[in-house]
C-alpha cells in the first residue's frame, strides 16, 4: 500500500455528543406515553392558565427537553471553540449496526463546525418555537400528541445534522419526512389536511429515491475495478491507508486560492526504500516519538506491531519514529485489515484512513484529499475519471441524483408543490419545519458534501440553476397571494432557492449564511402570522378566512408588539428600505458569489445573478405588500378593532427574540472587513472554513467597486419594489386594490399558481390515477377470474374426491364389516353352550373322517 | 378259547360307545359324569391291551394308573362343582345351565 500525505480530518472524542439528540426524543416518548394523562391532570391547572398555554406537565417536559438540549448544543460548541481550529471535530460512537466487507453503517455521530450551525438553529429556534406554540395550541384537545410529534421532529433533525455517514443522516431524513407528515396532517379529520400531510410525504419519496440512487451510485463509483473483458470485481474488503497529516496551515487559502492545492509541502514525503532504510536507522536510535491515530471503523481492535493498541477511534497514540506495522480485527462480516508497514515521523502525526466504498463523511472526504508519494491525488482522479452510460461523469450523475433528494426535501423545482400545501399544518409546525430546519436539509446536504459537489461543474450548475429559478418562479406567484401564509410558503421555496445559488456557485458558507437568517427572519415572519391569525380567529370562522389578507387591515393598531416584529422581519428578508438586517448580508452576499462564480460549467454566473436579482426584487414587493395589507390602513372589518387583541406574552416574547435575531444575525455573523478595504474574513467563514475549505472554488476577482455597485443595484431595486407596494398597499390604499390587481397582467396565472398543480396532476397524478383504476379492473377481472376459478376447480376436485371416498372406499370397509357382522349373526346359532350338542358334532365329524379314511384310504 | 387282542379292544370298544352315549345322552350332570368315567376305564383297558399283547414293558401300566388317579381327582372336583351348582340353581340339568351363555 503507497504512503499518502493530505490534510485529513482530525478527530477529537466526545463521549456525550449522543445526550444532544437523546433529549428530544425522552421528551417526545414522555409526552407520548403519558402526556394524554398529564394534560387531563389539573397539575399546574392556575399558573398555565395565568400564562395563556395549554397543561403545564406536557409543557415542561416538551419544552424542558429542548432547553437541556440547546444548554448541551452550547456546552459542545464552546468545546469546539476551545479546540483548534483543524482539531474542530467531535466525534461519538454509539454502537455498530452493520459491518460486512465494505459496508459499515455505524451509528456514529459527528459535530464539527457545519453541524454545531444547524444544531444551535435547530435547537435554539426550536425551543422559542416549542415556547410560542405552547400559547398557540393551548386550547387544543391533543395538545400532548402535539409536542411528542415535534419533539421527535427535533430529534430527527438531530440525527440529520449530528449522523456522522449517510445512514444515520439518512435516518433522520426520513425521520422529519415521518414527523412533517404527521404534524402537517395533526388536525387529521379535516380530509385537505390529512391529504396535504400525504402529499408531502409522497413527493418526498420521490426525492428519496434520488437520495438513495445518488449514495449508491457514489458507494459504487469508489470501489471495484473493471476488469479487462469488460467484467466488474467489487471490492470485498475495506482497503487502509496509513497517511501523514499535514497540518491545516500548509492547506490554508485552498479555499479562495482555486485550481489545485500546491503539491509541494514542506513535509512531503517519499516513500521509496532509501529512506525507509533511513527510518529504521532512526528507529534504532529515537529521535523522540510521533502520534498515531485510528479513527475509521470505530469499534475495531487495533494491534501496531502485533500488541494491542487499543479500540477505535483511538487518537493521540504516541509511537517511536520508524516504521511499524498495523492489524485491525473489524469484527462482524469483514475480514482482519493489514498494513504491512507505515512510517511515523518524529514530532508528526499519522492517521489511518479508508481508500474505497465508505459510508462516513469524514472517510469519503479524506481519501478524496489525500496525495500519494508522487503528489497525485490518486483517489480524487480514479473517481473524476469513471464515467457512466454515455461519458457522463459518475460524480456529476452522482451529485445531480443526491440534488434530487434535496429538491424533495427542500422544495425546489421540481418537487417544490409539497410545501405550499404544508401550511395546513399547525403554524408552529410551519415556522419550525417548513421555514427554519427541515427544509433546509437539502442545503445542509450538498454544503456537508461540499468536496464532492465541486469537484463536478456540471452538477453544481445545475443546483445554481434550479435554485434561482426556484427563486424567482416562487417568488412570483408570491405576488398576487391573499393568504398571508401561502405568500410566506413561496417566500420560503423561494429563499430556499437562493440558498442553492448559494451552494450551486460554490459558496457553501453563503449558502449557510441565508439558511441561518432565513431560520431566524422567517421563523419570525411565521410565527408573526400565527399571532395574526390567533387573533382574526375573534372576528372570522373557519381557517381560511383568518388567514385571508382580505379581511386584515390595519392590525398594526391592536397588535402593536406582533406589527412590529413582523415589520423587522420584512426588513430583514428584503433589505429594503433599510438595509443592514440580517437577510441582506446574506443574499447580498450569495448574489455576489453568483456573480463571480467560476464553478458551474452549464450557465454564466451573470445569468443566475440576474435571475436572483429579479427574484430579490418581487420578494421585496410581496412581502411588503403582505405586511402593508395585514398591518397598515383600515380595518377591513370594523370588528378588529375592538375584539382582536395582541396575542399573550409567550407569543410576543418569542417574536421579540426572534426580530432581534433577525436584525443582528447578518452584521454580527456576515460582516467582512474586506468591504471596508481590509481582510477580515466574515465570522461565519473562518468558522466554517475547516469543513468547506476541501470542496475546490474559485471565485474572479471583482474588485470592490463592482461589489458596491452590484450591492446598490439589488438593494435599489428593492427599495423600488418596497415604493411600489407602498403606493398599491400601503396606508392610504384605495378601497378597490384587490380589484385593479385583477387586471394586472399575468394576474390569473400567478393566482393560480402558473398551474404547476394542474399540469403535474394532467400529466403524472392523472394517468396514475387512471393506471390505478386499470389495474383496480385487472385485478377483479383477471386475477381475482383466475383466483376464483382455481377455487371453483378445487371445490369441484374436492367434491369428487369426497364421493369417491364416501361411495368407493368405505363402501368397501363398511361392506366387509357388514358382512362379517352378519355371517357372526349367523354362525352364532351354532353355538349353543350345550356340550351334548358339541358332542355330536364331534362324534359324526369323527365318524365322517372315519368313514372317509375307511373308503378313500384304501 | 384264546382271549387275544382283538377281544380286549372289542370290550374297550363297547365300553367307550356306552360312555359316549351317556355323554351324550344324559341330562343330568352326574350322568354325563358316569359317561366320562366310561370312556376313560375304556381308554385305560386299550392302554393295558395294547402293552400286553403289542409293546411290553410298563408304560401302558403307568398310564393306567395315571388315568385312573385322575378320574378320582376329576371325579371328587367335579362333584363339588355339581353340589355347588345345585346350591345355586336348584337343577343339574347340563341344558338349564346357561349363566354364562351371551
Amino acid at each position: 500500500m503507497p504512503e499518502f500525505t493530505g490534510p485529513v480530518q482530525h478527530v477529537e472524542l466526545s463521549t456525550t455528543l449522543w445526550l444532544i439528540a437523546l433529549l428530544p426524543l425522552l421528551g417526545s416518548v414522555t409526552n407520548a406515553i403519558f402526556g394524554r394523562r398529564l394534560q387531563k391532570s389539573h397539575f399546574g391547572h392556575d399558573l398555565a392558565h395565568k400564562l395563556h398555554i395549554g397543561s403545564l406537565g406536557v409543557t415542561l417536559v416538551a419544552v424542558g427537553a429542548m432547553l437541556a438540549a440547546f444548554a448541551l448544543s452550547l456546552w459542545h460548541v464552546a468545546k469546539l471553540l476551545a479546540l483548534p481550529e483543524a482539531h474542530r471535530f467531535l466525534f461519538c460512537h454509539a454502537w455498530e449496526m452493520v459491518r460486512i466487507g465494505s459496508v459499515d453503517f455505524g451509528f456514529d455521530f459527528a459535530l464539527d463546525p457545519l453541524s454545531s450551525v444547524m444544531i444551535l438553529i435547530i435547537t435554539g429556534v426550536g425551543t422559542l418555537i416549542h415556547v410560542y406554540a405552547a400559547a398557540y395550541m393551548h386550547h387544543d384537545g391533543a395538545y400532548w400528541r402535539f409536542f411528542a410529534y415535534l419533539n421527535l421532529f427535533v430529534f430527527s433533525m438531530l440525527l440529520l445534522v449530528l449522523g456522522d455517514g449517510f445512514m444515520v443522516m439518512f435516518f433522520g431524513w426520513e425521520g422529519v419526512g415521518l414527523c412533517s407528515y404527521l404534524l402537517i396532517g395533526f388536525w387529521y379529520d379535516d380530509y385537505a389536511k390529512a391529504s396535504a400531510g400525504m402529499k408531502a410525504f409522497v413527493t418526498n419519496r420521490v426525492g428519496d429515491w434520488g437520495f438513495v440512487t445518488g449514495l449508491m451510485l457514489l458507494f459504487w463509483a469508489l470501489g471495484g475495478a473493471w476488469l479487462e473483458g469488460g467484467s466488474y470485481q467489487p471490492d470485498n474488503l475495506p482497503r487502509l491507508a496509513a497517511v501523514a497529516v499535514e497540518s491545516g496551515e500548509a492547506e490554508h487559502g485552498g479555499h479562495e486560492a482555486g485550481g489545485e492545492h500546491g503539491a509541494v509541502t514542506a513535509k512531503a514525503h517519499d516513500a521509496d526504500g532509501d529512506d525507509a532504510v533511513g527510518h529504521h536507522a532512526k528507529a534504532a536510535h529515537p529521535q523522540g516519538n510521533g502520534t498515531f491515530d485510528f479513527t475509521v471503523l470505530p469499534g475495531a481492535k487495533v494491534y501496531v506491531d502485533g500488541a494491542l493498541a487499543g479500540i477505535s477511534p483511538l487518537t493521540g497514540k504516541s509511537l517511536h519514529a520508524g516504521r511499524h506495522t498495523l492489524r485491525v480485527v473489524p469484527g462482524g462480516g469483514t475480514d482482519d485489515l493489514e498494513i504491512p508497514s507505515f512510517s511515523v515521523e518524529a514530532g508528526g502525526e499519522t492517521m489511518v484512513s479508508l481508500i474505497g466504498p465508505a459510508l462516513s463523511f469524514r472517510s469519503l472526504h479524506d481519501q478524496l484529499v489525500v496525495r500519494d508519494a508522487a503528489g497525485h491525488h490518486t483517489v480524487r482522479e480514479g473517481l473524476q475519471s469513471k464515467k457512466a452510460w454515455g461519458g457522463v461523469g459518475v460524480i456529476t450523475l452522482a451529485c445531480l441524483c443526491l440534488f434530487l433528494g434535496a429538491t424533495g426535501k427542500s422544495a425546489q423545482i421540481p418537487l417544490f408543490v409539497w410545501l405550499p400545501d404544508a401550511m395546513a399544518g399547525p403554524t408552529p409546525v410551519s415556522a419550525l419545519i417548513h421555514a427554519a430546519t427541515m427544509v433546509t436539509a437539502g442545503v445542509y446536504m450538498i454544503a456537508r458534501l461540499s468536496w464532492l459537489f465541486a469537484l463536478s461543474p456540471v452538477a453544481s450548475g445545475v443546483v445554481a440553476l434550479v435554485g434561482a429559478l426556484t427563486a424567482l418562479f416562487a417568488a412570483t406567484i408570491g405576488l398576487y397571494q391573499y393568504d398571508i401564509k401561502k405568500v410566506l410558503a413561496y417566500s420560503t421555496v423561494s429563499q430556499l432557492g437562493f440558498m442553492f445559488i448559494g451552494v450551486g456557485v460554490g459558496a457553501y458558507w453563503a449558502g449557510v449564511f441565508h439558511l441561518m437568517t432565513h431560520a431566524f427572519f422567517k421563523a419570525c415572519l411565521f410565527l408573526g402570522s400565527g399571532s395574526v391569525i390567533h387573533g382574526m380567529h375573534a372576528v372570522v370562522h373557519g381557517e381560511a378566512a383568518a388567514q385571508d389578507m382580505r379581511k386584515m387591515g390595519g392590525l398594526k393598531r391592536v397588535m402593536p408588539i406582533t406589527s412590529r416584529t413582523y415589520f423587522v422581519a420584512c426588513l430583514a428578508i428584503t433589505a429594503a428600505p433599510f438595509p443592514l438586517f440580517a437577510g441582506f448580508w446574506s443574499k447580498d452576499e450569495i448574489l455576489w458569489r453568483a456573480f463571480t462564480t467560476e464553478n458551474i460549467a452549464l450557465v454564466p454566473g451573470a445569468l443566475i445573478y440576474a435571475i436572483g436579482l429579479a427574484a430579490a426584487a418581487c420578494t421585496s414587493f410581496y412581502m411588503w405588500r403582505s405586511y402593508y395589507l395585514t398591518f397598515e390602513g383600515e380595518h377591513a372589518l370594523p370588528k378588529i378593532a375592538t375584539e382582536v387583541h395582541e396575542s399573550p406574552a409567550a407569543i410576543t416574547w418569542v417574536l421579540v427574540v426572534l426580530a432581534a435575531l433577525s436584525t443582528v444575525a447578518g452584521v454580527l455573523f456576515g460582516f467582512s472587513t474586506h468591504l471596508l478595504g481590509g481582510h477580515g474574513e466574515p465570522m461565519l467563514e473562518e468558522w466554517l472554513s475547516p469543513v468547506l475549505q476541501h470542496a475546490v472554488v474559485s471565485f474572479r476577482e471583482g474588485g470592490l467597486g463592482l461589489e458596491y455597485a452590484l450591492m446598490a443595484l439589488s438593494v435599489g431595486l428593492a427599495i423600488a419594489s418596497w415604493a411600489l407596494a407602498k403606493k398599491r398597499y400601503g396606508a392610504g390604499r384605495p378601497a378597490d386594490w384587490a380589484a385593479r390587481e385583477e387586471g394586472l397582467p399575468l394576474f390569473d396565472a400567478i393566482q393560480h399558481k402558473y398551474w404547476v398543480d394542474e399540469a403535474y396532476g394532467a400529466a403524472i397524478i392523472g394517468p396514475i390515477l387512471k393506471l390505478r383504476l386499470v389495474l383496480a379492473d385487472l385485478d377483479k377481472w383477471a386475477i381475482d377470474g383466475i383466483v376464483n376459478g382455481a377455487g371453483v376447480v378445487g371445490r369441484a376436485a374436492a367434491w369428487t374426491s369426497g364421493a369417491i371416498d364416501h361411495h368407493l372406499v368405505d363402501g368397501a370397509v363398511n361392506f366387509v364389516a357388514d358382512r362379517t357382522f352378519a355371517a357372526g349373526e349367523r354362525l352364532r346359532t351354532v353355538q349353543t353352550g350345550r356340550i351334548q350338542s358339541y358332542l355330536y358334532g364331534l362324534v359324526g365329524g369323527v365318524l365322517f373322517f372315519a368313514c372317509l379314511g375307511y373308503f378313500l384310504g384304501r | 378259547m384264546h382271549l387275544g387282542l382283538v377281544h380286549y379292544l372289542t370290550v374297550s370298544a363297547v365300553l367307550f360307545g356306552l360312555g359316549l352315549l351317556t355323554v351324550m345322552t344324559r341330562r343330568n350332570t352326574v350322568g354325563i359324569l358316569l359317561g366320562v368315567e366310561l370312556l376313560l376305564n375304556a381308554a385305560a383297558l386299550n392302554f393295558i391291551a395294547f402293552e400286553h399283547f403289542v409293546a411290553g414293558g410298563a408304560a401302558g401300566q403307568v398310564f393306567t394308573i395315571f388315568i385312573i388317579t385322575l378320574a378320582a381327582s376329576e371325579v371328587a372336583i367335579a362333584l363339588a362343582i355339581v353340589l355347588q351348582v345345585y346350591r345355586g340353581h336348584r337343577s343339574i340339568l347340563a341344558d338349564r345351565l346357561t349363566d354364562l351363555k351371551n
